[in-house]
């Protein structure tokens, strides 16, 4: 059974239709790529996912489970962690507070327990959460900059401390919208060694990304959508020979 | 010895002293929903005067000791806060701030109609009968809050709070129940809102509905903003200064006002964080120390 | 008797949108809650009281005096304390808001002192009509011809003129119009200007109206003419005329049923109302959340 299963679809903002009757499926344990010209609707399947969007026809379930329409905290706890395409980290916190604030689901002590935080078990509690938030920030190589605000890192630090804060949800699927933008070569090859690494320990990827070389280097398989539908969906060499796939990124011809 | 010591302040000082501890406990607790949740009330003073009014009530109803008065009035405070805020803070920045000052409003005009609370004639409180001073009962409650406070914001349900401050679309992709935790923090910060009024209340013997209109509001706010949104210590400060400044600045107290909005102004253009903003005092000093947190060493794994 | 209040209600109604109409065209611009407008409304008042008391000067004449001031002094209010923050956090510029709120009332108050002044009886010598069983005076039909007469040339600067088409164009996407070559900073100048003038009239009109002018009277005016926004959909010039008319009659016929002692509570709890059950109010559009 998939992971995470999207049937048939759809959401429309007035008359345009962003994503159009996809149907998608992310199998447990793969790194699977979504790839399209701009504009094709690929973060907006990323924010149906979440729910920030309900969509407006058709399903997504996650581990069996029917999802669509129900509010984003509820399917983040369920265990879907997610990046954003233009980064949305609290930028006026500690590197080490972003991470905390991604392990929230992992806690349970509320109010009560921050009022009585001299006690045992809330300290443990809090222990795990750091010892938890210090473990992502190592799988992105960022757990010296524990104390910098987030907003002092550069921006290649910026995405991987993203990725460290949606690790943090302890998630069995990690949504990665353009994690290498604005990266140069060097680190885009530290990025998808890390990407693996993750993957490796279990975690299911499911990526949005334009850079061809670091998707094709990447990916046990890719989705490719166009105009909101998905046109093509296959190993990376099968989808970088399809047609229809050369001509959404070419125009009408360049496939001859 | 409290009490030898007590004793030495003059009454003049001693009353103005009292002015600065519930000042600080009026502007921790505003501090909780506007400076650590980004959520702007600009009704807390109707929060205020449910403190009061309840605190008032059960003194001359009830007879119940003083201690358990003061805790009453803040829990029945949260309630209503809790109540109020269920439905309001679904409503984004602006829209909530209006929507509180409405609130605040009905909740004045309220208690000027309402036979219980003597209408626009105001209530006489009765002093209560304490084995402590009234301005160390003060004083424990300013401590407490503080506490609370710092407590607070250095815990999971703080971090919750400070990420809905800052954005709360990736708040709810952490998985954090932004109403939820909207309404709590409405709660607490009515609670310590409630606490003041009740103190404020038996403190100064009369308290009148009219008391707690939007400028009163202002006044908590002014506070906050003057010593930083989310920063305790700036926090402390302003309320401080400001609940001192009419006593000192007496001649010019009819300017008080007309310095208040020149101050909100001055201070959003030129220091947004407030005079003592901006510094997370903790982990500013940590970071200069150098200091590393637990397993670092483990982080060259990746390489 | 349904006439009667039918028609108080309209004319208190009209002044409301003419306030509401500053409120909603800035919201619509720059998504500020220009919490300074209820002021500017009470400076117009005094302004225009001052001009038919002190100076003698007919009705309209003052009434236009008092519109120019409040236009100069809408640009310099943006000018000083929101257009530094326009790139800060909306919480910013709201504070800074309020702060000009509560600055320009405790300026009339030590101006003008703490009581309400009134205007002289010749200043519009009203008298009344009777239609059918109800009492009309010349006055109310003064406030609400006026009225429509602001509202209608409004309505031809924002449709028809080329100032207008740029207002349109910033309240529609703030960075497109920017790129495009329409001057941003002039547009927004122009916006307070027409927001402030028409509040300094409406500001003339109630001050003749209840004959009572005071520095408090910005507040709640300001307060309920935002609700009366809100109703009528913020952002969206006739719902704001709408939201106004409504709010009037809405106040006039609870005071009537016997609810004058909660007549200020009445605009709010319809704006709470509006606010959970419908947010984007009457003529407003839907506004989807940009991630």
């Amino acid at each position: 059974m998939a992971l995470l299963k999207l049937d048939n679809t759809t959401i429309r903002f007035g008359g345009l239709v962003a994503v159009n009757g996809v149907n998608l499926e992310v199998e447990e344990g793969e790194i699977l790529a979504l790839i399209g010209p701009n504009g094709a609707g690929k973060s907006t399947i990323f924010n149906l996912i979440t729910g920030i969007y309900p969509p407006t026809d058709g399903a997504i379930s996650f581990k069996g489970k029917s999802i669509a329409g129900r509010p984003p905290h509820v399917i983040a706890s369920g265990g879907i962690g997610r990046t954003f395409q233009n980064i949305r980290l609290f930028g006026e916190q500690t590197v080490l507070d972003n991470v905390l604030i991604g392990a929230h689901t992992r806690g349970n002590w509320n109010l009560t327990g921050a009022l009585l935080q001299f006690l045992p078990s809330v300290r443990k509690e809090e222990g795990r959460l750091l010892e938890l938030a210090i473990h992502c920030l190592s799988k992105v190589d960022l757990a010296h900059k524990a104390y910098e605000l987030a907003s002092n890192l550069p921006y290649g630090e910026q995405r991987r401390l993203e990725i460290a804060r949606a690790l943090a949800i302890e998630p069995a699927l990690i949504l990665l919208d353009e994690p290498a933008a604005g990266m140069n070569p060097q680190e885009k090859q530290t990025l998808l060694k890390m990407v693996r690494n993750i993957r490796d320990d279990g975690v299911t990827v499911f990526l949005v990304e334009h850079d061809m070389k670091f998707v094709m280097g990447l990916s046990d398989r890719i989705a490719v959508l166009d105009y909101g539908s998905k046109i093509a969906d296959g190993r990376p060499e099968e989808v970088r020979a399809n047609p229809a796939v050369i001509e959404a990124y070419l125009g009408k011809g360049a496939a001859h | 010895m409290f009490q030898n010591m007590l004793n030495s302040i003059d009454p003049y000082s001693m009353q103005i002293l009292v002015n600065i501890g519930i000042g600080i406990i009026l502007a921790l607790g505003l501090n909780i929903i506007t400076g650590l949740t980004g959520q702007l009330s600009l009704g807390h003073a109707a929060f205020m005067s449910v403190g009061a009014f309840a605190g008032a009530l059960l003194t001359i109803k009830t007879g119940v000791p003083f201690y358990i008065n003061i805790l009453l009035s803040g829990l029945i405070t949260a309630v209503v806060a809790a109540a109020i805020g269920w439905p309001i803070l679904r409503l984004t920045g602006d829209y909530l701030a209006i929507c509180t000052l409405g609130f605040a409003e009905i909740v004045k005009v309220v208690f000027l109609n309402l036979e219980i609370t003597n209408k626009a004639l105001g209530l006489t409180v009765p002093t209560p009968d304490t084995s402590l001073p009234m301005p160390l009962i003060v004083l424990i409650v300013v401590c407490l809050t503080i506490i609370a406070s710092a407590f607070i914001q250095n815990s999971r349900f703080g971090r919750a709070l400070k990420a809905i401050r800052d954005d709360e679309i990736a708040a709810e992709s952490m998985g954090i129940n932004i109403a939820r935790y909207k309404v709590q923090s409405f709660a607490v910060s009515a609670f310590m809102a409630g606490t003041g009024g009740c103190l404020y209340a038996h403190f100064l013997g009369y308290i009148n509905p009219s008391d707690f209109g939007f400028l009163k509001s202002i006044d908590m706010l002014s506070m906050v903003v003057l010593g930083g949104l989310g920063s305790i210590p700036g926090t402390i400060f302003g309320a401080s200064i400001l609940s001192a400044a009419p006593e000192f600045l007496r001649f010019m107290s009819q300017y008080r006002m007309l310095v208040y909005g020149a101050l909100l102004v001055f201070m959003m253009v030129f220091r947004p964080n407030g005079l003592m903003g901006g510094i997370d005092f903790t982990s500013f000093v940590l970071r200069k120390l150098g200091v590393k947190p637990r397993g670092v060493s483990r982080s060259k794994e990746v390489q | 008797m349904f006439l009667q209040q039918l028609i108080n209600g309209v004319a208190l109604g009209s002044t409301y949108a003419l306030i509401a109409l500053g409120y909603t065209m800035v919201y619509g611009i720059i998504t500020l809650i220009n919490f300074a407008h209820g002021e500017i409304f009470m400076v117009g008042a005094f302004v225009g009281l001052l001009m038919v008391g002190y100076f003698k000067l007919n009705l309209f004449l003052a009434m236009a005096i008092a519109m120019i001031f409040c236009m100069v002094m809408g640009v310099v209010i943006e000018y000083i304390a929101y257009r530094p923050l326009r790139k800060s956090s909306r919480l910013s510029a709201l504070i800074s808001a309020i702060g000009v709120s509560i600055f320009l009332s405790s300026l009339a108050m030590m101006v003008f002192g703490a009581n309400a002044k009134g205007f002289p009886s010749e200043a519009f010598p009203s008298h009344q009509i009777h239609i059918g069983n109800a009492d009309i005076s010349t006055l109310q039909l003064l406030i609400i011809g006026v009225s429509a007469l602001l509202m209608l040339a409004l309505e031809f600067i924002v449709q028809k003129t080329k100032i207008g088409k740029a207002m349109r164009a910033t309240s529609e996407d703030y960075n497109t119009a920017a790129l495009m070559g329409i001057n941003v900073n002039f547009v927004i100048s122009f916006t307070f200007a027409l927001g402030s003038a028409l509040a300094a009239a409406g500001g003339v009109l109630v001050g003749v109206l209840f004959n009572s002018v005071s520095f408090n009277m910005g507040l709640m005016a300001g307060l309920k003419a935002f609700a009366a926004a809100v109703l009528g959909g913020i952002g969206s010039i006739p719902g704001a005329m709408l939201g106004g008319l409504l709010l009037g009659v809405a106040e006039v016929f609870g005071v009537a049923i016997g609810y004058s002692s909660y007549r200020d509570a009445i605009a709010f709890a319809i704006l709470v109302l509006v606010l959970l059950f419908r947010p984007t109010g009457l003529l407003g559009q839907k506004i989807q959340k940009k991630v």
